[in-house]
């Protein structure tokens, strides 16, 4: 029963329906040794972080293609921020243009993952993160 | 330090009840003592073991009594347990797909668990999630064991009342509930019952029900739509009337003499194998084996020395670097 495992909650906010990307990610995830929480499409952030809290979550992954990431990402670091919860790294994926990317980073997304990414990155990404 | 956490959980803390089932999981030696004074704050409720094949809709069935029992106005508790992949040690844990509606309901505590090797159906850290979650005020605790084959039988010895599930179409439909796991239901679910093939399992079941069952409660077969919650209610009934048999019989506190002894052994082999480890970490075992395999003794010998020698050092609260011979 001993010894420490990353935890992630890999979510999908809002009502975009690819979930490939979501899907292929929290297989790595868990091939990687990572015990990996799948909630399904169509989350509201509010289930994101109520989620996240009863799971005791080390990680939220978000994952969104459909362009709503500009108001869904920010919406969930507020949620955390009410909630005092800061020992939570959150990063993102999907279809995210570069130029949204500092905006996103400015509220707290530590990493963002847009497509043609090596799943291994995400691993290596979240070990450092995670300690 | 310790009484600032139960406290915070008997208050309803779902950040405190989540973050000690962490340590449960990943440090035992320091949840220890927290647990000993949590325990004063448990045995109020009643435990529900929902077990079957994967895929047979555990989660779903899960999800549709939760939203009953929240009418009725009790509290629930899920524990949610997955299989941790034996090559990687990861897991997928998915079963909260199932349950989306009940993730906002503050009634509601779900966690998602996985074996991390734990053999039996549940995880070893399942036992002190009852009472977690117990002393966080939830009146049913609800355990969805991992899909079973055939051994996976330990939730007999944690839940009050055990619905086992099945589902129509799975090839040979009764090898599948066959031997070990069919003396653990106290309640026979057909679900999916909207597929061919449930009439046929139904009556095999009932048959062999009819020859095994040799207690005072024979176990109702229901059959379910859990998608289209056809059943559902007709299930509670039944998980209702079990309960008082259980408590009328006397047989709720005789599980519950079953589970303390069951929780004994899983702590002592647990605290065990602890010790153990130190030994081989203070390089004593080599000492050992370098003399067995010098035939300067026998392994037989060695390991009745060793034990009297460890359990003296456990009572001593340490274990020294040598060996008096
Ligand atoms: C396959 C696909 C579909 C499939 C989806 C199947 C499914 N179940 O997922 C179908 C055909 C259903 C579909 C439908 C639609 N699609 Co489409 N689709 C795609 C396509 C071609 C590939 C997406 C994919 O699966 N990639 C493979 C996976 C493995 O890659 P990925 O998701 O990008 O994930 C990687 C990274 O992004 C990252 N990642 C992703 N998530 C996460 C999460 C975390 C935590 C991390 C760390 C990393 C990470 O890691 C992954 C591995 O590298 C993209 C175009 C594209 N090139 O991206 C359009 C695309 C996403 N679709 C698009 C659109 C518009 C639609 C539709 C609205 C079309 C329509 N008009 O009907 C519908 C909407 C569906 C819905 N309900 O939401 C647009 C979105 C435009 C936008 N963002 O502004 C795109 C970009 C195409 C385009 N260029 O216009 N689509
Ligand atoms: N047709 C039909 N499908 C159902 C029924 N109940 C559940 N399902 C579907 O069966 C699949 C598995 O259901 P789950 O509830 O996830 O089953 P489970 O036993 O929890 O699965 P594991 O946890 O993976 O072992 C899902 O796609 C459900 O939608 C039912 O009564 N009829
Ligand atoms: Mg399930």
């Amino acid at each position: 029963m001993e010894g420490k495992k990353i935890r992630v909650l890999i979510a999908k906010p809002g009502l975009d329906g690819h979930d490939r990307g979501a899907k292929v990610v929290a297989r790595a995830l868990r091939d990687a040794g990572m015990e990996v929480i799948y909630t399904g499409l169509r989350q509201t952030p509010e289930q994101i972080v109520e989620t996240a809290i009863q799971e005791d979550v080390d990680v939220i992954g978000l994952s969104i293609l459909s362009g709503a990431h500009t108001h869904l990402f920010p919406k969930v670091m507020e949620l955390l921020k009410e909630n005092n919860i800061e020992d939570i790294v959150v990063i993102g994926g999907g279809v995210i243009p570069e130029e949204d990317i500092p905006e996103l980073k400015k509220v707290g997304i530590e990493g963002i993952f847009t497509p043609g990414t090596d799943t291994h990155d995400i691993i290596k990404f979240i070990r450092e993160k995670v300690k | 330090m310790e009484m600032e956490i139960v406290e915070k959980i008997t208050n309803g803390d779902r950040r405190a009840a989540a973050k000690l089932i962490t340590l449960v999981e990943n440090n035992f030696n320091q949840a220890r003592e927290i647990l000993k004074k949590l325990y004063n704050y448990t045995g109020n409720a009643l435990v529900i073991g929902i077990t079957g094949p994967p895929g047979s809709g555990k989660s779903t069935v899960t999800d549709k009594i939760t939203k009953i029992l929240r009418e009725q106005g009790k509290t629930v508790g899920i524990i949610a347990i997955d299989p941790t992949s034996p090559f990687t040690g990861g897991a997928l844990l998915g079963d909260r797909i199932r349950m989306q509606d009940l993730s906002l309901d503050k009634g509601v505590f779900i966690r998602s668990m996985s074996t991390r090797g734990h053999l039996g159906g549940l995880s070893q850290a399942t036992q002190a999630t009852v009472k977690i979650l117990d002393a966080l005020g939830k009146d049913i605790i609800i355990i969805e064991t991992v899909g079973v084959g055939q051994s996976e039988v330990d939730i007999v010895k944690v839940a009050d009342t055990v619905v086992l599930i099945s589902m129509p179409g799975m090839g040979d439909d009764v090898q599948i509930i066959k031997a070990g796991i069919m003396e653990i239901g106290d309640i026979f679910v057909i679900n999916k019952a909207d597929k061919e093939g449930c009439e046929r399992l139904t009556t095999e079941v009932e048959m062999m029900l009819d020859l095994n069952h040799n207690s005072r409660w024979r176990p109702p077969v229901l059959k379910t739509i859990a998608t289209d919650n056809v059943g559902i209610k007709k299930l509670l009934e039944e998980i209702d009337r079990h309960i008082k048999y259980l408590k009328e019989s006397g047989e709720l506190e005789q599980r519950r003499r079953e589970s303390a002894k069951k929780e004994i052994f899983d702590l002592i082999q647990g605290q065990w194998k602890e010790i153990l480890s130190t030994f081989v970490d203070n390089g004593f075992l080599n000492k050992i084996v370098n003399k067995i395999v010098k035939r300067e003794e026998d392994p037989y010998t060695a390991v009745e020395k060793l034990s009297s020698v460890l359990v003296h050092s456990y009572t001593q609260g340490d274990i020294k670097n040598d060996r008096k011979d």
